[in-house]
């Protein structure tokens, strides 16, 4: 019953997607808003009909409805309630729906917030949301039925993939994917751009907030990503440059060069084919990801499964980039931009290495994950690229960008002099400079280390520049408090500074990589009850063992206590849980966090001597500096963006005469 | 509104060399497309033609059995577990048939249950009535000697007890009747 319902429903959702694309298609060539509001009234069905399949899915996983073949391979009578609705995103089929419901939702709100504006690009931006949205259920009403049925009906299901029964299962993919599906949203006003010939910078003006919240999500979905990383697999890592980890960040780099080099078009002009090509690339890049995911091309830790849906996938990622660059190259000629770049050192040249050293990066990681493809095709060997590559690759480019990041924005547009230059940055410098003095003796065999660190305090010593220069200026100028003049100098330029405060949580975020990459310690050691091992400045003493029986499985752990240069701290219990259905153990670490190190211990093995009966446990022990500073990078990050994205209070009389500025200009 | 582009009217709206710019892409799909050609977890073993790393297997109500002793046989060892679903399922009748069928012709059939509880093990031996040698792994030291990765995966073993052939997935009566057959040719 829920299986056809659901069927339908999808198979419906084809059919209106068609008509949505056809309708909005129409309205574009023959100005028809009667059609356009038929197409608004569709985006909204469509919404409507995604949310009844999912809570239909939801529906069937909860009951546990083995009759439906998605539900018997994610849960099983012992899957707790909770996983078995968040079952909905543990594999394929189920998360298609959850990319068409953000993608829906999308259309119609594009829909419905522009009905009354931008009357000459919103029929072909409709058109090409509809057109994903038909492509996304297309492949939900044949490869990848969510309901397609299990005969005969089992008795009992598989299970959810057991490293996928996690608290924080609910965040990584919907977040990941709401970044993913937001990048659609600037590509079609690309498009619409190109096809109607209105080709100033009103596309992506209209699309900032997008842009930015795009953004947002997917760096926030690929930091979930490593912190589920850091604490499920057990490997104690965060980041492996594992392909599939790679074809997440792949957009987000794109997006964030994007993001700068908007900026350049908007205040000179320039870079119109650039912007427009990277928007492809970038929309490209999240279908790429998907793709890769899903086709069991190349090998990947997140290969869950394999379907012919790769195909699909392929089929269209080709058709929207040689139909979108077909019509990039079309428009070529009246895309010339009406800036130059005026000086050698200015803040269009500081977003301009910026983009070029993201592509770079992006172009390098590309080619490491597409490597062994490449390898098995010409030579016919098999060959893996693993962390010392990209880690190699990337690095010396990170750096870079972090030494941008920080002097960029105190550039002026247009020109800044080599004098002006110094004195701006000169405090910054010193700055930097004592930092990297006084981590000498600490990370001296860290070389690199001791660059970003002292980069990282560069950046936010910049910062802190700006902040405080704008604030006095704003105190002598109009004898504000000087609180108050730094609340109303973020609010007069929201996205200026909510971007200083984005930039201050990236140079955190990497202070906790730098420190947790070099200088972490680790120790492998079997321990018989009521030894002890050291490691860093703590002991550790293993008391015991201890065994449980839950619902789907057996769980072992390890009772160990924690002594700081003798005193204790704590008590930890690393576990291993043993699924009664995969037979596989999968080791449960456990932490202690401080803002300076993170204690990680996993339990790899444990064991009862026979003889003595005596407990035995294998325990693999880390010491990670500064990873608490990832987790605080992301917060702040968080705030800034929610600086930036703040609407003004009287943001639809701006965006006007902004609008019709540009058109002026162009 | 829609324009229409020069270009399409001869003019001299687009310039070939442009238009070779979407085009690029396409070598790059024509890429991806050959990766559903290959099997990424299709890994070559390094131990083919090499002496088979030598072991000793505690065979469930038997006695334990050793490589060395089995020299002079061809030696089909075959990686399986009760929750490998379908292919072990599948090739369990293919290797009883196999070792009753080439027993008598210095053939030995040996299973190693891998990453499984002796229970679930016992289970399926009983309910493909196997009858060659089968055994734990405990703490997976023959698995790792073997490099391998995957279940079900077959190493055909020949006399002088060099690997003779690496197979990943069910084995079928085809890979006896190719790999196995030839080697007992005296």
């Amino acid at each position: 019953m829920i299986a056809t319902i659901g069927s339908f429903g999808l198979f419906l959702g084809l059919v209106l997607s068609v008509y949505g694309a056809g309708v909005s298609c129409l309205a574009a060539r023959r100005d028809r808003p009667d059609l356009l509001a038929s197409a608004r009234r569709t985006a909204l069905v469509l919404v409507g009909l995604t949310v009844l399949a999912g809570a239909l899915l939801i529906a069937a996983l909860v009951t546990l409805d083995f009759s439906i073949r998605y539900v018997a391979n994610n849960t099983s009578r012992g899957t707790a309630l909770y996983y078995r609705v968040t079952a909905l995103w543990g594999a394929l089929e189920g998360s298609i729906i959850l990319w068409a419901l953000w993608l829906t939702s999308f259309t119609a709100l594009v829909a419905w917030r522009y009905r009354a504006r931008h009357r000459e690009l919103m029929p072909t931006v409709l058109t090409v949301m509809f057109s994903v949205c038909a492509f996304f259920f297309l492949i939900m009403t044949v490869p990848a039925s969510p309901f397609a049925r299990a005969w005969p009906v089992p008795p009992d299901g598989r299970g959810l993939n057991v490293l996928l029964e996690d608290t924080y299962m609910f965040s990584h993919p919907p977040i990941l994917y709401l970044g993913f599906v937001g990048f659609t949203v600037p590509y079609a006003f690309a498009i619409a751009a190109l096809v109607s010939g209105r080709l100033t910078s009103e596309w992506a003006i209209i699309t900032r907030r997008w842009t930015l919240l795009a953004w947002y999500f997917l760096s926030l979905g690929n930091i979930l990503g490593a912190w589920w990383s850091y604490h499920v697999l057990g490997w104690g890592g965060y980041w492996a440059w594992d392909p599939v980890e790679n074809a997440a960040i792949m957009p987000w780099i794109l997006g964030t060069a994007f993001l700068h080099s908007v900026m350049i078009q908007e205040r000179r002009g320039m870079l119109k084919v650039w912007n427009l090509a990277l928007i492809i690339l970038t929309f490209a890049m999240t279908l790429f990801g998907t793709f890769l995911t899903r086709s069991g091309v190349i090998a990947s830790v997140h290969a869950f499964s394999q379907s012919s849906i790769g195909l699909y996938f392929l089929a269209f990622l080709g058709l929207v980039l040689v139909v979108s660059l077909s019509m990039l190259v079309w428009r070529s000629d009246r895309l010339r931009g009406h800036g130059e770049l005026e000086a050698p050192v200015c803040r269009e040249s500081a977003f301009l290495l910026n983009n070029v050293v993201l592509v770079g990066i992006c172009f390098a990681v590309f080619l490491g994950t597409i490597f062994p493809l490449l390898a098995e095709l010409v030579r016919g060997v098999k060959v893996s690229v693993g962390a010392p590559f990209f880690n190699q690759v990337s690095i010396p480019l990170m750096a870079l960008l972090l030494f941008l990041m920080g002097a960029g924005p105190l550039m002026a547009w247009r020109r800044a002099t080599l004098d002006h230059l110094r004195r701006i940055l000169l405090r910054p410098l010193v700055v930097a400079a004592l930092i990297g003095v006084a981590l000498y003796p600490l990370a001296r065999e860290y070389p690199s280390a001791l660059l970003t660190f002292a980069l990282c305090a560069f950046v936010l010593a910049t910062v802190v520049e700006e902040f405080w220069k704008g604030a006095r200026a704003r105190q002598r100028a109009l004898g504000e408090p000087f609180v108050q003049a730094l609340g109303s100098l973020t609010r007069r330029n929201k996205r200026r500074y909510g971007g200083l405060v984005v930039h201050v949580g990236v140079a955190l975020l990497v202070v906790g990589v730098a420190g947790s990459s070099g200088f972490s310690l680790e120790r492998e050691i079997t321990l018989k009850q009521g030894e002890s091992m050291d490691i860093g400045r703590y002991r550790l003493v293993f008391r015991g063992l201890d065994a449980t029986r839950e619902s789907n499985h057996d769980r072992v752990w390890a009772n160990i206590s924690v002594l700081n240069q003798g005193k204790p701290v704590t008590e930890l219990q690393p576990a291993r849980k043993h699924f009664l259905r995969d037979n596989q153990p999968i080791s449960r670490a456990v932490m202690r966090t401080t803002l300076r190190e993170d204690l990680y211990v996993i339990l790899t093995g444990a064991d009862v001597d026979r003889g003595t009966s005596l407990h035995q446990a294998t325990l693999k022990v880390l010491v990670r500096p500064l990873v608490l500073w990832m987790w605080i990078g992301s917060l702040v990050m968080t705030l800034g963006t929610v600086i930036a994205v703040w609407p003004d209070r009287r943001a639809a009389a701006a965006e006007a005469p902004a609008a019709a500025a540009e058109a002026a200009v162009a | 509104m829609v324009e229409l582009p020069n270009g399409f009217r001869g003019g001299d709206g687009m310039s070939w060399k442009k238009a070779l710019i979407p085009l690029a892409v396409l070598p790059l799909i024509g890429l991806l497309a050959y990766g559903f050609t290959t099997d990424p977890r299709a890994i070559p073993s390094p131990l083919v033609r090499k002496q088979a790393p030598p072991f000793t297997l505690q065979v469930y109500d038997g006695k334990p059995l050793s490589l060395e002793d089995l020299r002079g046989k061809v030696v089909v060892l075959n990686f399986w577990a009760s929750w490998c679903y379908p292919a072990c399922y599948e090739e369990a009748p293919v290797l009883q048939r196999m070792w009753q069928q080439y027993r008598d012709k210095g053939v030995v059939v040996v299973g190693v249950d891998i990453q499984d509880t002796e229970a679930a093990g016992r289970q399926f031996i009983d309910r493909f009535k196997l009858t060659f040698a089968n055994g734990p792994d405990p703490g997976g030291k023959i698995a790792i000697d073997y490099g391998v990765y995957g279940v079900p995966e077959t190493f055909v073993i020949d006399r002088q007890g060099t690997i003779a052939y690496k197979h990943v997935g069910a084995f079928t009566d085809r890979n006896v009747a190719e790999q196995v057959a030839p080697l007992l040719a005296p």
